[in-house]
């Protein structure tokens, strides 16, 4: 099958001109909204549950798992599902553990709520590595995620793919701040989930709608290993420690926790948590099925052709059953999915520089509205350099690792002392600072010396550290440095202003 | 025992339910994924022709998930927003004043 794939798509530039003007109209009309740092950070809190949960998806689907998974389960069958349900399974946590008090405690950062207990400065400073470190990484994996995909799928040039994903990202949060950001998650999760959905409905015609048939036949083609666990999962142990990297980091993610301040209380962030975790799992359940259909279809030695990787399965997919139109539809969804997570992703760490380390730090809360701004967009212009330079240093990087990396460093610096800070009356500052570094440089270390890093990437024979994922060895030793350092050095009166702040968790500012 | 204030055993309430719905994720989860690594054959089952035992247990995940957090919402806006409701009203009229 010849592909039109990789060629400059009319159709493909047309879809995605369109989506850029709109979210640029978008982009201004938030502007106009956007006078202080409240709606810069937060829009407002004027964000509905429906429309948070949409934005979260939106957040957190990354062109890596529509992607990705649909290349995975095409190459390798039902061990793509494994990363599915990973991905999902944080949700639930989030709901339970950290959504709503975490929206009664803080205000634009995670960090709000460990200082809402703690000693300001030193617990900002420490949780601000931990962010700046897992955006950082998240923030290149979707950067050169988006090179690499933009040249395949449009035929432009690497560089140039790095610095449209920039410039664009970098004027909606500039000008729009929350509000410009919230609308461009909320469209293109729209967009990814009526994409995958109308892609998902075309194969299974193919089927009869027969789901059982489609899978019949992939058992049929390839054997029937297709259906059952395979390769992925060869060690037991670092199958769990992936487990719980995917599971717990998801809870660790500054750009996801940011946007429970977008929501007027903790109710609406209850519910918005559950309409994400419905879009998110029926997401990833579609990808199950795009993934079949595009080794079924499409073949696995078409798609290997176009990407050893098998990341232009869902593109493939789509030319294939709804012809160069459908393909350039998708391909402009991509686009618009990584566009959407960076500009989340920059936000964040704007919010963290510019919030945490210059109005908490620096000027001891003593900064006004327009100086908190002011240093907000500076940081943002920051953010889009460095993430553009980045982007285009790493090209030719494995991104899956980095992705694993901010999840691990997200589940071993940040969850730690987040879940303890709401939950644990007598957790101290040092605790909370010890576990967030001992976390940062368990997790970065311990990749390090991993056989991705050791034998993958710098050929040498054997890595010092057996596992690929560090998060069973890292989680635990955050947890235990935490609580060791906090029962070895009590501080009564931090335990005492937990028992204080019980009343706002619960109930918010009255 | 001293008794718990009104405060005190919403947040103990909160904590049981938050610790037991998070534990049966983990279990269920982690159940899966260590079902996954020791016992390949099983999962590779054939249930139907196109469905293995592995595929229907992994679907299964993604519905528990879906279900605790529908659980959860549930008990929330019923209990526990009813007892925040409780506590709210006497500083509603201390604030009053």
């Amino acid at each position: 099958m010849t592909s039109s794939l990789g060629e400059p798509n009319a159709i493909a530039i047309t879809f995605f001109l369109v989506f850029i003007a709109l979210s640029l109209v978008i982009t201004a009309w938030a502007a106009r909204r956007t006078k202080t740092a409240d709606q810069f950070y937060t829009a407002g809190g004027s964000v509905t549950a429906f429309q948070n949960g949409l934005a979260l998806a939106g957040d957190f689907m990354s062109a890596a798992s529509f992607l990705g998974i649909a290349g995975l389960v095409a190459l390798s069958g039902f061990d793509g599902l494994i990363y599915s349900i990973g991905w999902l399974v944080g949700w639930p946590i989030v709901m339970f553990l950290i959504a709503e008090p975490l929206r009664n405690l803080g205000r634009y950062t995670f960090a709000d709520v460990l200082a809402a207990r703690l000693r300001q400065k030193p617990i900002r400073i420490a949780a601000s590595i931990g962010s700046l470190a897992v955006i950082a990484f998240y923030l290149i994996a979707q950067m050169v995620g988006a090179g690499n995909l933009i040249r395949l799928l449009f035929g432009l040039p690497y560089e140039a793919a790095v610095v449209i994903v920039g410039v664009v990202m970098l004027a909606y949060v500039l000008f729009g701040g929350m509000i410009a950001t919230t609308w461009v998650q909320i469209v293109k999760a729209v967009l990814l989930l009526g994409g995958a959905t109308l892609l998902a409905g075309l194969v299974l015609a193919r089927f009869d709608f027969n789901l059982f048939a489609l899978f019949a036949k992939a058992a049929e083609q390839y054997g029937t290993g297709v259906l059952s666990p395979g390769r992925q999962v060869s060690d037991p142990i670092d199958a769990v420690s992936l487990g719980l990297a995917l599971m717990l980091g998801t809870a660790g993610l500054p750009h996801i926790l940011m946007r429970f301040y977008t929501v007027r209380d903790a109710r609406t962030a209850r519910t918005s948590v559950g309409y994400a975790t419905a879009f998110i799992g029926f997401f990833y359940l579609l990808t199950f099925i795009l993934g079949f259909g595009a080794m079924v279809l499409i073949g696995r030695d078409a798609i290997t052709a176009i990407d050893a990787g098998g990341n232009m399965a869902a593109p493939l997919l789509a030319e294939g059953v709804g012809g160069t139109p459908f393909l350039g539809f998708i391909s402009a969804v991509a686009f618009a999915t990584i566009l959407a997570v960076v500009a989340g992703l920059t936000l964040s760490g704007a919010a963290t520089l510019s919030h945490d380390l210059w109005v908490n730090v620096v000027r001891g809360d003593k900064a006004d509205q327009r100086e908190q701004l002011l240093v907000a967009r500076g940081a943002t212009v920051l953010l889009a350099i460095v993430s553009i330079v980045l982007g285009i240093a790493f090209q030719g990087q494995n991104v899956a690792y980095m992705v694993g990396l901010a999840f691990a460093i997200a589940a071993s610096a940040n969850f730690p002392a987040l879940v303890l800070s709401i939950f644990w009356s007598r957790l101290t500052t040092a605790g909370a600072q010890s576990s967030m570094f001992v976390g940062t440089a368990a997790a970065l270390l311990l990749i390090y010396a991993s056989p991705t890093i050791q034998i993958d990437i710098l050929h040498n024979t054997n890595a010092w550290f057996p596992l690929r994922n560090p998060g069973i060895v890292s989680i635990p030793l955050s947890f235990a440095v935490a609580i060791g350092v906090s029962l070895l050095w009590p501080v009564s009166s931090e335990a005492r202003k937990f028992t204080e702040l019980e009343r706002q968790l619960h109930l918010g500012l009255e | 025992m001293p008794t718990l204030s009104p405060l005190e055993a919403v947040s103990a309430a909160r904590w049981r339910v938050a610790i037991s719905l998070t534990i049966a994720m983990m279990v269920v989860y982690f159940g899966f994924i260590l079902l996954v690594a020791f016992n390949k054959p099983l999962l590779g089952t054939l249930l139907a022709e196109g469905l293995s035992l592995g595929m229907l247990l992994g679907v299964l995940v993604i519905i528990v998930a879906w279900m605790l957090t529908w659980f959860y919402i549930r008990w929330a806006n019923t209990h526990y927003d009813a007892s925040l409701a409780r506590l709210r009203v006497p500083a509603a009229r201390e604030g009053s004043r």
